[in-house]
């Protein structure tokens, strides 16, 4: 176990150096404006989503399940902060992330990891849809009402940004735009909106700091609403995450851990001055294309990026917000699965009704944890009632047609339970019925209730009624549930 | 009929583990499965693209490209791993053994050993693997994680075959010497061996007296044994016996203690393994 450990700890830290400095170098570049816009997502200083992607990939590098995932702030938790730190401040803000850091180590102690199963491929590709479409609206401030010279630039960074990878892949293209662009607005002086206009930038590394809330009961029930939902929607984005990279680069992670590891980053996170964040699809994209694969790679991004701001915060004030955005938009348009749409005449249409409610729910309401748990809803109800299709009664009578027998084939519940009534033609004039279910499944107390319902209805016209071939399964639920053999049964049932 | 598994890999040491599998095999007339474990998959094969940048469908395009260079990668490793277990076949076969079975597998060596020890009777390793040639005196990364999560006796195979005639078996009264000398006297085929008995300890009634009865297991199975007692250290001790008795193969008991004491004070089997020059068939 011991040797098993270290041999673990060597691969998933030194197991690919070079691959991974090198893509936290390039990752480290990507989460720079990623964390200044989601920081005005939130409604907060550039400092605060600098701060928090610090900590975050850093803790997360150390304590998370997935090596080679990249975490840091993200616009999935940031828009569920807007309305807090409006009406509250920063302080609030601050302690909301240590409470939801505390409640996902909860959840992953509690092993809400398993959960992830009931979460469809539709539900996911409607994640990951709605959630390109939250990072691309959280630019719109900066495309709407502004001078014609934003969108020249715009053009010309989404161009470097673009076309730079078909001539060399050595040098990251959003590096490039970002130091073109800014280069040329000081060259010829332009009057654009830079960073410098967005808020404070560090200039120090982060200190400790405990937030300086009034500790007390209202201060929790009105922090408690914030956290719940930013650590469901944090956990949400960074198992999903971990399954693309598992996907990605075909191995495994643990995904409880990843859920204290996330935890224990965001309450780490709160007491430094920084904003809850989670795992980013799009940057660990980035990552596993740059080819980081182990947790030196996240760590790496971390560091990297702290130091970029502290040491050049000069230079990081000049970037017009343009350069920024173009890099925003590379991401959305990445982290968009454009297959889904030419896949939603292809896939049946339960599943494309389950993607789009998803991206819808999202979309009105900003919060992504709503979107998967409707989603979510509707992946089970179809479930179920494709499922209640899988059902047959058939019968034939005697010969001299004073008896019956039903057979009842497939799965009995909640959802087939009223197909399952309607299949038995009461008007008959019977003397003996026999209703054989062995080859059925009885599921739950609705088909319980509605088998009562035929046995008594059949008795009350005046057939004596039998059933046959209760399954076990069946058999325990019926015998722990069923009244029909019990005396006064039909009056108990129709007094209800 | 026993069954060796024994695993062999690109370096110099395959030859001699195919040998020294053959001579088992053909002794206890056994059948040989040659197994060749690709391991985990080396992420630096990956060309590097510092683009920074995700285009349309990013995700799809991303997964097919990395599952196609993945792909190749291994395709040429298959062919280079099935070219080495043919080879590995032949020399076996022409060793007069019949039943021999290749398999490759894209998996650890370790998980790989608790994959098919279930029914094999003897498993057969080299003393280093292919990216620990260079160093003589080093042992390869993964021996003693094989040899701890074995439960099988494993034939360490020096780097050249040299047919065996005597054998010094390492005796220290332990549960795992024990193993190994009821391994040999309950497979009376080894008895046209030489045996020698070395038990390295100060001179006691006890020691004296467990010496004997496992003496007399031995001989009772048909076996020529010499014992000696002698007192010092351990590895010296049995390092000399083999040097100057011309021992060919060494029986001993293998990590009968925790991890943490050997990370402190080192192992004697580890110690042993790597300075004797001979093959070793360990027990645990």
């Amino acid at each position: 176990m011991n040797t098993n450990l270290i041999s673990r700890f060597r691969t998933e830290w030194f197991g690919n150096i070079r691959g991974d400095v090198l893509a936290g170098l390039v990752v480290a570049l990507a989460l720079i404006p990623e964390a200044i816009a989601f920081s005005i997502i939130a409604g907060v200083d550039p400092k605060v989503g600098l701060y928090a992607s610090f900590s975050i990939a850093v803790v997360v590098a150390i304590t998370g399940g997935r090596p080679g995932m990249i975490s840091a702030a993200t616009a999935a938790t940031a828009v569920l902060m807007v309305t807090l730190v409006k009406d509250h401040g920063l302080q609030y803000l601050l302690a909301a992330t240590v409470l939801a850091g505390l409640l996902q180590i909860a959840a992953g102690f509690l092993r809400v990891g398993y959960l992830m199963r009931f979460i469809s491929k539709s539900v996911m590709t409607g994640f990951v849809n709605a959630l390109a479409i939250l990072i691309f609206l959280a630019q719109l401030p900066e495309l709407i009402n502004v001078p014609w010279l934003t969108y020249v630039m715009l053009a010309g960074g989404l161009a470097i940004i673009y076309l730079l990878p078909l001539i060399t892949k050595m040098v990251p293209s959003p590096l490039i735009c970002i130091i073109a662009l800014t280069a040329i607005s000081i060259y010829l002086g332009l009057d654009v909106r830079t960073v410098s206009d967005m808020g404070e930038l560090p200039s120090t590394l982060p200190i400790f700091l405990i937030p300086n809330i009034p500790l007390n009961i209202e201060t929790f029930m009105i922090i408690l609403p914030y956290s719940a939902a930013v650590a469901a929607v944090g956990l949400l984005e960074s198992l999903m995450t971990a399954t693309i990279v598992d996907e990605l680069t075909d191995t495994q992670s643990d995904k409880n851990r990843e859920c204290i590891g996330q935890g224990i980053a965001n309450t780490a996170t709160g007491f430094i001055g920084g904003m809850a964040g989670c795992a980013m699809i799009g940057q660990s994209m980035i990552n596993v294309k740059s080819g980081g694969r182990g947790r030196l790679s996240t760590f790496c991004a971390g560091v990297f990026l702290l130091l970029m701001i502290v040491f050049l915060g000069d230079w990081v004030k000049q970037i017009p917000m343009a350069a920024l955005v173009s890099i925003m938009i590379m991401v959305s348009i990445g982290t968009f699965s454009w297959s889904s749409i030419k896949n939603l005449k292809l896939h049946p249409r339960s599943s494309s009704i389950v993607m789009l409610s998803t991206v819808f729910v999202v979309v009105a309401t900003h919060n992504l944890a709503l979107g998967v748990f409707v989603g979510v809803l509707f992946s089970g109800i179809f479930f179920a009632w494709k499922i209640s299709q899988i059902f047959l009664v058939t019968s034939h009578a005697s010969e001299d047609g004073t008896e019956r027998t039903y057979i009842v084939e497939g799965q009995l519940f909640f959802a087939s339970a009223e197909n399952f009534t309607a299949s038995f033609d009461f008007k008959e004039a019977l003397e003996k019925v026999i209703i054989d279910v062995s080859n059925a499944h009885i599921w739950d107390i609705s088909s319980v209730a509605a088998l009562d319902m035929v046995v008594l209805k059949f008795r009350r016209e005046g057939a004596e009624t039998e059933i046959i071939g209760l399954n076990e399964a069946s058999e325990t639920i019926l015998g722990k549930l069923a009244m029909h053999d019990e005396p006064g049964a039909l009056e108990r049932l129709l007094g209800h | 009929m026993i069954k060796l598994i024994a695993f062999i890999d690109r370096s110099i040491y395959a030859r001699s583990v195919c040998d020294h599998a053959a001579w088992i095999a053909k002794t206890v007339d056994g059948s040989v499965d040659l197994i060749h474990v690709l391991g985990r998959r080396n992420e630096s094969e990956a060309p590097v693209d510092l683009s920074g940048s995700i285009g349309l469908g990013a995700r799809t395009a991303l997964l097919e490209e990395l599952a196609e260079l993945d792909g190749q990668v291994a395709k040429i490793k298959h062919k280079h791993a099935r070219a080495i277990l043919e080879d590995a076949k032949k020399i076996i076969q022409r060793a007069g053994i019949n039943q021999v079975s290749t398999l490759l597998r894209n998996d650890g060596i370790v998980e790989t050993v608790q994959a098919f020890e279930k029914d094999a009777g003897l498993i057969v390793i080299g003393k280093r693997g292919q990216n620990t040639e260079s160093d003589e005196s080093h042992l390869g990364s993964n021996f003693e994680r094989v040899v701890r999560a074995s439960h099988r006796p494993i034939l360490v195979a020096s780097r050249d075959f040299n047919p065996i005639k005597r054998v010094l078996i390492a005796f220290d009264g332990g549960a795992s010497a024990m193993k190994a000398i009821n391994y040999f006297a309950k497979n009376p085929v080894f008895n046209s061996l030489e045996c020698r008995l070395l038990n390295v300890t100060d001179p006691s009634d006890r020691a004296k007296q467990q010496l004997e009865s496992a003496t007399k297991l031995l001989r009772d199975a048909g076996y020529t044994v010499a014992t000696t007692m002698q007192a010092g250290q351990a590895e010296a001790v049995i390092c000399e016996k083999i040097k100057t008795d011309n021992i060919d193969l060494l029986l001993m008991g293998a990590y009968g203690h925790s991890r943490i004491r050997n990370l402190i004070i080192g192992s004697t089997t580890t110690a042993m393994i790597r300075s004797c020059k001979i093959p070793v068939l360990l027990f645990r």
